[in-house]
């Protein structure tokens, strides 16, 4: 639209704009700023001088660009873009949505000529002012939200003023490109295959523009026929091509926001929130048996500091950062945890780790943590202690940090443990007697709890409201515990998980987050308290649905109510679980773990280059045969092949036939030369002609006669 | 039979080393007999800009899969180059093992374009799709051939001068299936077509001496009161002989004959034509003659250096005449 402005006059001028124009919205998605941006726009520019103009020669020439399209491909292109933009609609502002709407509502009425396409003066305007509106929602052209939104936005105004089949190419291509921009939001297996029918129908397409007279059903059947023919080398190239562990040019920075999942300071009312997401944290697989339910605590982030309301990690004080150390007294069960991304940077591990997984690294409190934020979905394996003694020697700093307290707050919660503390109780009877408080009170363990105050949070929880989610438990415990004199600490994380027997692995959603306690004890070390157990013990021993009241609102997928759609909804997680286990979570490591079961050296590059090679090689061979079959000459009519044997073999003896030589003529011909071959050569002649040219004979069926045939040319000597 | 978009020019006619690089690159064999069978040795495979272009594209998306580990993206990103490399393939299918022939069809004058028609016969049931042919001058012809069928295309080329036009090495290219890639073959026909010499435009009189033993003089041909009837328009007709009336009642391009005198008879003889038209200009009156005196349904003969046609008349003889006129000067 905006090439067009040049002057036709200069070719390449024209063509340096529009490619300008395209290369830069192509990318605009992926890119995080203008400064990549004008990278890719120069080396592009670049590119196009050197090798596309340059070689007008050979290939398409200028007035490709006034060859007009078909309706029936323009009517194709339409539906493909449709489908690609689709999933868009959605995540576009509405005001998008509804101008993208309009201009191809716009561009069905130019095709069905009822209106007019805009004249270039408005479309330059709808450009400008479409790209100003972007900007003012989002502040920027690039990264993922405003580049889907331009290329969106570009795409309908391209659509709308198509004329050749040039302008039809480019769009055929932008649809390929918004594939992968919908890969950016979601790689779910029902989203891969929206986009595979979106891959076939552009396809379909692209072979419309180079057929004379293009057929729905046989262009559609030759795109999937190319796609098919192309899974090998694809396969091949998913699997050996090396990966090399992103980001490359730097993420743009809309990328994590809106996902569920714990955060770094706990407040009242920040897990009850989660339980209203059935989205799946993470998923287990034992190596041996699941253990019990209440056994299984997965260890996320553990706080320190609290300020009335908030629990945060506080900062360990420097040089005092002690090691982790646990004695494992049980046999430590082997698990592979595999994490959805979150955007933070712990890793979930059953309580209590006793091994690391090699890219991470444990805090002092038995937190892991991964070198980077978790933005894509990672596969770990972990062991764990369900017995143990964890930190036995905890460092005086770390135990003074455990008994911190905010000044002035929650008088009556500090006198209920000055009480106990000067009962003269040992540290494990406080806990039982804070215990049989929950159990024997009325508490309530509810995921829609009141709202508590700014100020004493805790004693209004304690005395008043008695209405809370774990959060408010494991808050107060930790509280009345420091009160007493015994150090504690906050450990969030996700509690229980329900094994898919399909799949035969854990899911642990988002509405199994969980908040404990931990108390130091002397000669023990640091040890789990629950007091969630102590008022809702169904919590914890058969998993968050059973101890939720009915009319509490928990999602349908974590409640699992009706049987049949429990069913339904393992087998679908099943399946999830296993495209992201084979497909999505397919990486480096995994490569190179693939690559070392195959004994193969996945450091040494020119091994790697050698198998990537032979196996595109093969791929490329093996479509090259799939692509050819009925083609090549190997698989033609074996008899006319024998025949043309024998015109080979008499041609060597000087008997050439000529073209206008039907198999009779020639075998007279052969006749009158040769005596000797008069008999053989007329009855391979008569064989082959019956064959050929005449109707099927019952008495002799045409396999037999076949072989007949090919013996006799194969006996021939001359 | 669409004009298709482009024609693909000839390979650089730039220096002889080149030339002759080239020449053993592509194959070339000279002239052949019709039919010519595309072979694999004789296909050859190039990306077109798109091609390139969407390649570029791939790199981009390549880019992005890394950056964003993005598995479905490296599977889309796999398939379409896998794809794109299949689509070669497809586009190599898409020719190989067709027979070409290129006949000329029709006849020509000069200084109009000679009608070639290519006959590509597909002798596997895989049907071909846009197989199209181009001549170097820019006419580019494009036909399907279905499975074991076959195709046709009209291609016309331009007859500058009389005598054989050979029509001199054609591309037989596709860009089936997605336009990513080119695939072309040539062919070069070893059949000519004649190109007759142009008639000369100003009607000049019949030479006057009738040798005929009747000794009749044939009188002017246009005279326009002897009207015989209407027979199919033939290039070389005078416009203002055609019967615009029956054109306008749909009956297409006729042409209105006249008659002098019955059975007239004539020889028209080289040496009748001043010799200060030069050669082309006296075979150019001579054709005009042919031509008017076919019209006529004159009986008549032509005496050339080194060629004499005997008396006759009808089409036969004017196809006759015609050709020896064309051929004049070369060797048979």
């Amino acid at each position: 639209m905006i090439a067009a402005t040049a002057s036709p006059q200069v070719p390449w001028l024209r063509e340096a704009l529009w490619c300008a124009v395209i290369v830069p919205l192509v990318a605009a998605p992926l890119l995080a700023d203008a400064p990549h941006a004008l990278l890719v726009l120069g080396s592009a520019l670049a590119f196009w001088r050197a090798f596309v103009i340059g070689r007008r020669s050979i290939g398409a020439r200028q007035h490709d660009a006034v060859l007009p399209v078909s309706l029936h491909s323009n009517w194709m292109l339409l539906a493909s873009l449709a489908v690609v933009l689709a999933p868009h609609a959605w995540r576009l502002p509405p005001w998008l949505t509804l101008l993208v709407g309009l201009l191809v509502g716009w561009r069905i009425a130019v095709m069905r000529r009822r209106l007019q396409p805009p004249p270039r003066a408005l479309l330059v305007a709808m450009v400008s002012a479409a790209s100003a509106g972007i900007f003012l929602q989002y502040g920027t052209l690039f990264g993922r939200e405003p580049g889907v939104a331009l290329l969106s936005v570009m795409i309908a105004l391209k659509l709308l003023e198509l004329k050749s089949r040039r302008d039809a190419t480019v769009l055929a291509f932008l649809a390929y490109f918004l594939v992968i921009t919908n890969f950016l939001y979601s790689q779910t297996l029902p989203t891969a295959l929206l986009m595979l029918v979106a891959v076939v129908m552009v396809t379909a397409t692209m072979i419309g523009f180079h057929q004379r007279q293009p057929a729905f059903r046989q262009t559609t059947a030759l795109a999937a026929q190319l796609l098919a023919q192309s899974i090998p080398l694809m396969v091949v190239l998913f699997v050996f091509f090396p990966r090399l562990p992103g980001p490359l040019w730097g993420l743009p920075r809309d990328g994590g926001q809106g996902v569920t999942g714990l955060s770094d300071s706990m407040s009242p009312g920040s897990l009850s929130q989660l339980s209203a997401s059935a989205d799946v944290a993470f998923r287990v697989e034992f190596v041996g048996p699941v253990p019990r339910t209440a056994d299984l605590y997965w260890r996320g982030p553990v706080f320190w500091e609290f300020d009335g309301r908030i629990w945060s990690p506080g900062g360990a004080p420097p040089g005092q950062a002690a090691a982790p150390v646990v004695r494992a007294i049980s046999e430590p069960i082997a698990y592979t945890v595999t994490l959805e991304p979150h955007f933070e940077r712990w890793l979930l591990a059953l309580d209590m780790p006793s091994a690391l997984p090699p890219e991470a690294r444990a805090t002092s409190d038995f937190a892991l943590l991964a070198n980077a934020p978790v933005r894509t979905r990672v596969r770990y394996e972990g062991r764990a202690a369900l017995d143990y003694r964890a930190n036995e020697n905890e460092t005086e700093a770390n135990l003074r940090r455990a008994l911190q307290l905010p000044a002035g707050l929650n008088p009556r919660s500090l006198a209920l443990a000055a009480g106990l503390r000067d009962a003269g109780l040992e540290p494990q009877q406080v806990i039982e007697r804070l215990l049989a408080r929950f159990r024997n009170e009325p508490f309530f363990y509810t995921t829609n709890p009141p709202l508590l105050g700014s100020e004493h949070t805790v004693d209004q929880f304690l005395f008043e409201s008695r209405r809370g989610f774990c959060e408010h438990y494991a808050s107060a415990f930790t509280f009345l515990m420091r009160a007493a004199g015994v150090p504690a600490r906050v450990v969030t994380g996700y509690q229980g998980g329900v094994v898919n027997p399909v799949g035969n692995y854990l899911v642990v959603r988002q509405a199994e987050a969980h908040a404990w306690s931990e108390v130091w004890l002397s000669g023990r070390g640091w040890v789990r308290v629950d007091p969630t157990a102590a008022v809702s013990p169904l919590r914890v021993e058969s998993g968050i649905a059973a101890s939720i009241a009915i009319d509490d609102p928990l999602p349908m997928l974590v409640r699992g109510s009706l049987p049949m759609l429990s069913r339904a909804g393992f087998a679908m997680d099943a399946i999830a679980n296993a495209w992201n286990q084979w497909v999505l979570s397919y990486n480096t490591q995994r490569q190179q773990q693939l690559l070392r079961n195959l004994g193969i050296d996945a450091d040494d590059w020119k091994v790697l280059s050698v198998m990537l090679l032979a196996g595109a090689a093969a791929a490329t061979l093996l479509a090259t045969l799939l692509a050819l079959r009925g083609v090549i000459p190997g698989r033609r009519d074996p008899s006319v092949a024998a025949w043309e044997r024998l015109c080979g073999k008499l041609a060597r003896a000087g008997l050439v036939r000529l073209p206008s030589e039907g198999p009779t003529a020639y075998a007279r011909r052969v006749a009158d030369v040769r005596p000797d071959l008069a008999e053989p050569v007329r009855q391979i002649a008569d064989a082959y002609v019956r064959l050929r040219y005449q109707p099927p004979d019952p008495q002799r069926p045409a396999a037999a006669l076949a072989g007949d045939l090919r013996r006799r040319v194969r006996q021939l000597k001359i | 039979m669409n004009a298709i978009d482009s024609a693909p020019a000839a390979v650089s006619s730039g220096a002889r080393p080149w030339r002759r690089l080239a020449d053993w690159l592509f194959n070339r064999r000279g002239r052949e007999p019709a039919p010519v069978r595309l072979t694999q040795r004789r296909i050859f495979l190039l990306p077109t800009r798109y091609g390139l272009f969407f390649a570029l594209v791939l790199l981009v998306m390549l880019g992005g899969s890394i950056n964003y580990s993005l598995s479905l993206g490296f599977v889309l990103t796999f398939l379409l180059a896998s794809m794109t490399l299949v689509s070669m393939v497809h586009a190599f299918r898409n020719l190989v093992g067709l027979e070409v022939s290129i006949t000329p069809a029709g006849r020509a004058f000069a200084g109009d374009t000679a009608r070639f028609d290519a006959t590509f016969v597909n002798p596997r049931r895989l049907p071909r799709y846009s197989v199209a042919i181009a001549h170097p001058a820019g006419s580019v012809q494009s036909t399907d051939c279905p499975g074991s069928g076959a195709g046709v295309c009209m291609l016309r080329i331009p007859a500058p001068s009389r005598g054989r036009l050979f029509p001199g090495r054609l591309t037989v290219f596709t860009r089936h299936p997605l336009g990513l890639f080119y695939a072309w073959s040539y062919v070069e026909p070893d059949r000519a077509a004649v190109v007759y010499p142009r008639p000369e435009a100003v009607a000049a009189p019949l030479p006057a001496g009738g040798t005929g033993e009747e000794g009749q003089r044939t009188g002017m041909l246009d005279g326009q009161d002897d009207f015989e009837g209407l027979r199919r328009w033939k290039p070389g007709d005078a416009p203002q002989r055609i019967a615009w009336k029956a054109v306008a009642r749909g009956q297409g391009l006729l042409t209105k004959r006249f008659v002098a005198e019955a059975g007239a008879r004539a020889w028209f003889d080289w040496n009748d034509t001043p010799a200060s038209l030069g050669e082309e200009g006296r075979l150019s009156r001579l054709a005009r003659w042919v031509i008017d005196a076919d019209a006529a349904g004159m009986t008549f003969g032509l005496r050339l250096p080194g060629r004499v046609l005997a008396p006759a008349s009808g089409e036969a003889q004017r196809e006759a005449a015609l050709e020896a006129l064309a051929l004049h000067g070369s060797h048979r």
